[in-house]
């Protein structure tokens, strides 16, 4: 076994009782980044020598009898959306491609002040608009269990490098599903967390009303703990919840007798392949056995919910990228004749086709004589989205769906089909809508045969019972299998 | 107006908030810094940066609110305005669109001799931009981003102003209570107060006629050129069988005139949507209740009651009025001793506000105790002193810090009005100026100004003067 394979919980336990040192995790895993990076390409910026350097001053902290952090010296990737001071912050962008931020984002303060060891930055579909990772200005990161294949998106580098073993942990972002949707793709663990209870402070915004920062891990432990590692009040994040949080990986059990877990009807019908459903039914059927309950649920707005998310996110988004304009920082065009000319053109050349896309949609509907048709409607059928989930959680405690229609497809695949490509959205962005807590867990694999994903909903602040379905589950299969990308 | 046009004027003023911080950022709210050294990622627009809001800001506007007689909203919310320009480093103006913090007030202005009310359509909060730079001793154009995030009011008035005179009394009594409360520095020299004009004009008894606005009108005075330019053009226009546009206007205080910034068919889309990065503004009813009764009585309503209740002429209302720190001083007086409010007006205007002048120093550091003021100006009513003695003891008194009372012993300047004493200086005065009589009786009334003097003399400054001015005409016309 190499360090590189082993868990966040297994390494913190190893290093607490000096059986390895963080210098030697950093660079097994930096050895195996070296090995497997010119096929994945997860990275855009390694950080390789910072990253030994934290990892020998953990050490010495350790050595010198410090109490330190379950996080300390664990080696992570963090998408390339989270502001990093001193290393550049591209959002997979030409925009940004050399990007420096001055200042760290409230997770990468508080992952440092853990003593986490950051690996680097991870690619991303720009400005994580995208499902694939492939609309990145600078690489096409693959699918470790099929290089055929994408990896999802548009956290899809973190994803890749959690999978095959590239970093221990991962940072990714969700603002439709984001985070789920590519580890359900690599068969991993991601969680999207209930909107407020991380800080959005340095996260390159995309759609300020959707948009978490949320942790990756290979277990439901791992994702536990760097959870509890970063959420918490900012008072830079004037949406920052007040509130305690529990010691989410201590409290963790895989009991879940009496729990009522809702399986929605409008997840399992048309569009989803039959292998994913099947395979989130007989999960459905696991839990039962081990002592939950079972009970139908209809959230009939389901249907309208990816136009209103993609009318909400676009708008956000076409008003929060506004502020690249050539001016300050970021790409600035060479030649222009006049100020219009250099934003048109500046913006022209540093966006690609994807993010000029749906900043032309969210103009538009904002646009006078177009806000009430298309706004303010997604903003009606948002709240109806919230009120059906809030009714749901009457009768049951969370809820079980797939987290993806089907498994991950070839690059280049959808890439000319955007109906197509949204589509894969459509089983998470509701959860963004309602600004509820999502959590996508590997529930075997289809034919081809590459991971499902399934995803598990509850009420806002209910990380803690989505930790416990998700142990429970991930105890009946005795680990989620990554014996594929981890060799 | 020319023609019989009728003038009709709405005014948006914006003024800078003199909070200790910015609006959204913790960066120091201060004018004239070195450029770029006032700012910090979050007020840069930086990527990842996050706004929180200064609650100051809100305290401040909803005084204003309360001042202007709004309906302070106890729920509002903040909306982005989203336009390109490379003073504005977010690409969008955080302000509020539809549901502003303060609506639905009115303003009382004093003009020509009697107060009218002018409708406050709203009153809301925003950031300020920052600003661009140009300079020969370099090419393009650099932004100074220091003023970004200064916290700004908009109040914007209803097209009730008629005339340039009511447009100058609604800035300059918007100016006062901005001052009275302390939550504007008022600088126009600073660009810490503002204002976008909207002109119209219509003959009366037919619909208004379309409004222009202009943008970039930075003193008071420029306003009022802005106003008659405007106008004026205006009826050019529609005498020479022209039509109006509604359109915007950059007004240009140097030249003189104005120009055209963009037709109504050009008019930006702002695309205003509520801003996702702030929560809803929410304040307690006891907060509110508390904020309102805080308000003290304002110039606009002194100045009325000065001129109605004290009988004080409208120029020494509108002079008092100014400042809280003349009025104030001016009601100190009249509280401590019954005295006419014209003498202790006359005071304030007069020796106060020389003194002020003089020393550059505030009316509370002058060294001048309101109360002893008034038993200076009580006893000269008495005719117990002379007003020149009078102004001997208020600058003994500030030297010395001893009551006028004593001093006014001490110096010996009790005025005489026994008879007979007075009767013999005058006597002795008449026989010793036989040609100032004979000059006095010949026409040359100002004589008497010098006999009196001369009695005054003789009296050692303590002879009153009025009952000797008597005596003398006695002589003089008998």
């Amino acid at each position: 076994m190499e360090l590189y394979q082993l868990t966040a919980e297994k390494l913190s336990a190893m290093l607490a009782a000096r059986e390895c040192s963080s210098e030697e995790v950093t660079r097994s895993v930096l050895s195996r980044m070296e090995q497997k990076e010119p096929e994945i390409a997860a990275y855009v910026t390694i950080c390789g020598e910072e990253a030994l350097k934290q990892a020998a001053e953990i050490d010495a902290r350790r050595a010198a009898g410090e109490a330190l952090h379950p996080l300390a010296g664990i080696p992570i990737g963090i998408k390339d959306n989270i502001c990093t001071r001193g290393v550049r912050t591209t959002c997979s962008s030409r925009m940004l491609e050399n990007f420096v931020p001055p200042y760290d984002a409230f997770v990468m303060e508080k992952l440092n002040a853990a003593g986490a060891v950051m690996l680097g930055k991870l690619n991303m579909d720009e400005f994580a608009m995208g499902s694939s990772t492939e609309t990145s200005y600078f690489q096409k990161t693959r699918n470790p269990f099929d290089l055929e294949r994408v990896p999802g998106g548009s956290s899809g580098g973190s994803a890749a490098a959690v999978a095959a073993g590239e970093a221990v942990l991962a940072l990714g972002s969700d603002t439709g599903g984001s985070i789920r949707q590519p580890a359900a793709y690599c068969g991993i663990v991601g969680l999207k967390p209930t909107y407020s209870s991380v800080s959005r402070y340095g996260l390159v915004a995309f759609a300020s009303s959707l948009d978490q920062i949320g942790p990756m891990g290979r277990s439901v432990r791992d994702v536990a703990m760097l959870y509890g590692a970063i959420c918490g009040r900012d008072n830079h994040d004037a949406t920052s919840a007040l509130r305690e949080y529990p010691d989410f990986a201590k409290e963790i059990t895989p009991d879940i007798k009496g729990l009522r877990i809702g399986l929605p009807k409008e997840y399992f019908g048309e569009g989803v392949s039959a292998e994913v459903r099947d395979a989130v039914m007989k999960m459905a059927k696991e839990l039962e056995a081990q002592g939950a309950e079972l009970v139908e649920i209809s959230l009939p707005s389901t249907d309208y919910a990816l136009s209103a998310y993609y009318i909400i996110a676009s708008a956000e988004a076409s008003s929060n990228l506004a502020r690249f304009d050539g001016v300050k920082y970021g790409y600035r065009a060479k030649d222009f004749a006049n100020l219009t000319e250099m934003y048109e053109k500046t913006r022209s050349e540093g966006f690609g086709a994807e993010v000029k896309r749906r900043i032309m949609l969210g103009t538009y509907v904002l646009s006078s004589g177009y806000y009430d048709a298309y706004y303010k409607k997604a903003k009606f059928t948002q709240l109806r989205i919230q009120q059906e989930f809030a009714a749901a959680f009457d009768k049951c405690d969370l809820l079980l769906t797939p987290t993806v229609p089907d498994t991950a497809f070839k690059l280049g695949e959808n890439i000319d089909d955007q109906i197509k490509m949204y589509m894969n959205d459509i089983l998470t962005v509701t959860v963004n809508i309602a600004g509820l807590p999502g959590m996508s867990l590997p529930c075997g694999f289809d034919s081809k045969p590459m991971p499902i994903g399934a995803q598990l909903i509850g009420p806002k602040f209910s990380e803690s019972t989505l930790f416990r379905a998700a142990s429970c589950w991930e105890k009946t299969l005795g680990g989620f299998d990554l014996s594929r990308t981890l060799a | 107006m020319k023609h019989d046009y009728e003038l009709v004027v709405g005014l948006e003023v914006h003024a800078e908030l003199n909070t200790a911080s910015k609006i959204y950022c913790g960066c120091r709210n201060a004018f004239g810094k070195e450029v770029n050294t006032q700012c910090c990622p979050v007020c840069m627009g930086m990527p990842g940066t996050l706004p929180t809001l200064n609650e100051k800001v809100v305290e401040y506007a909803a005084r204003m609110g309360y001042a202007l007689n709004c309906t302070v909203h106890p729920v509002s919310k903040q909306d982005r305005k989203n336009y390109f320009y490379p003073d504005l480093p977010k690409a969008y103006q955080i302000s509020q669109f539809d549901i502003p913090l303060c609506e639905n007030g009115y303003l009382d202005i004093w003009v020509d001799g009697a107060e009218k009310r002018v409708g406050i359509t709203r009153i809301h909060i925003e950031e300020d931009a920052g600003k661009l730079i140009h300079d020969d001793s370099f090419t393009g154009t650099l932004v100074d981003f220091n003023r970004c995030g200064v916290p700004l009011i908009e109040i914007v008035s209803e097209p009730d102003l008629h005339s340039t005179a009511e447009a100058k009394a609604y800035l300059d009594t918007i100016k006062s209570i901005l001052e009275y409360l302390g939550i504007s520095d008022c600088k126009m020299q600073e660009g810490s107060i503002r204002c976008d004009i909207n002109v119209s004009v219509h003959k009366p008894g037919e619909p208004f006629g379309n409004r222009v606005e202009m943008k970039n009108v930075n003193t008071f005075s420029g306003a009022v050129r802005a106003i008659e330019y405007e106008a004026n053009r205006q009826i050019e226009v529609l005498e020479s069988g022209g039509e109006i546009s509604q359109e915007t206007r950059r007004w240009d205080d140097l030249k003189g005139q104005n120009f055209l910034l963009r037709s109504k068919e050009n008019a930006q889309d702002y695309r205003y949507f509520p801003e996702p990065d702030l929560l809803t503004i929410v304040l307690e009813q006891d907060y509110l209740d508390g904020l309102k009764a805080s308000i003290p009585e304002l110039p606009n309503r002194k100045k009325v009651r000065y001129i109605r209740e004290l009988g004080l002429p409208e120029e020494d209302a509108s002079l008092l009025a100014e400042t809280c720190e003349k009025t104030d001083f001016f009601e100190q007086i009249l509280a401590a001793g019954k005295i006419k409010p014209k003498s202790a007006s006359n005071w304030v205007l007069g020796d106060v506000s020389r003194l002020m002048n003089e020393t550059g120093k505030p009316i509370t550091e002058l060294g001048v105790d309101p109360a002893q003021l008034a038993e200076i100006i009580a006893m000269q009513e008495a005719n117990r002193i002379s007003s020149s003695a009078a102004k001997q003891v208020f600058e003994e008194m500030r030297k010395t810090g001893k009551s006028p009372a004593d001093l006014v012993k001490e110096l010996g300047l009790e005025q005489v009005s026994d008879t007979a004493a007075l009767q013999a200086i005058v006597d002795s005065v008449a026989a010793a100026n036989q040609k100032s009589i004979d000059d006095y009786r010949g026409g040359k009334t100002n004589a008497l100004g010098f006999l009196v003097g001369q009695c005054m003399k003789a009296s050692k400054g303590k002879g009153n003067p009025a009952l000797m001015k008597e005596m003398l005409l006695k002589i003089l016309e008998g």
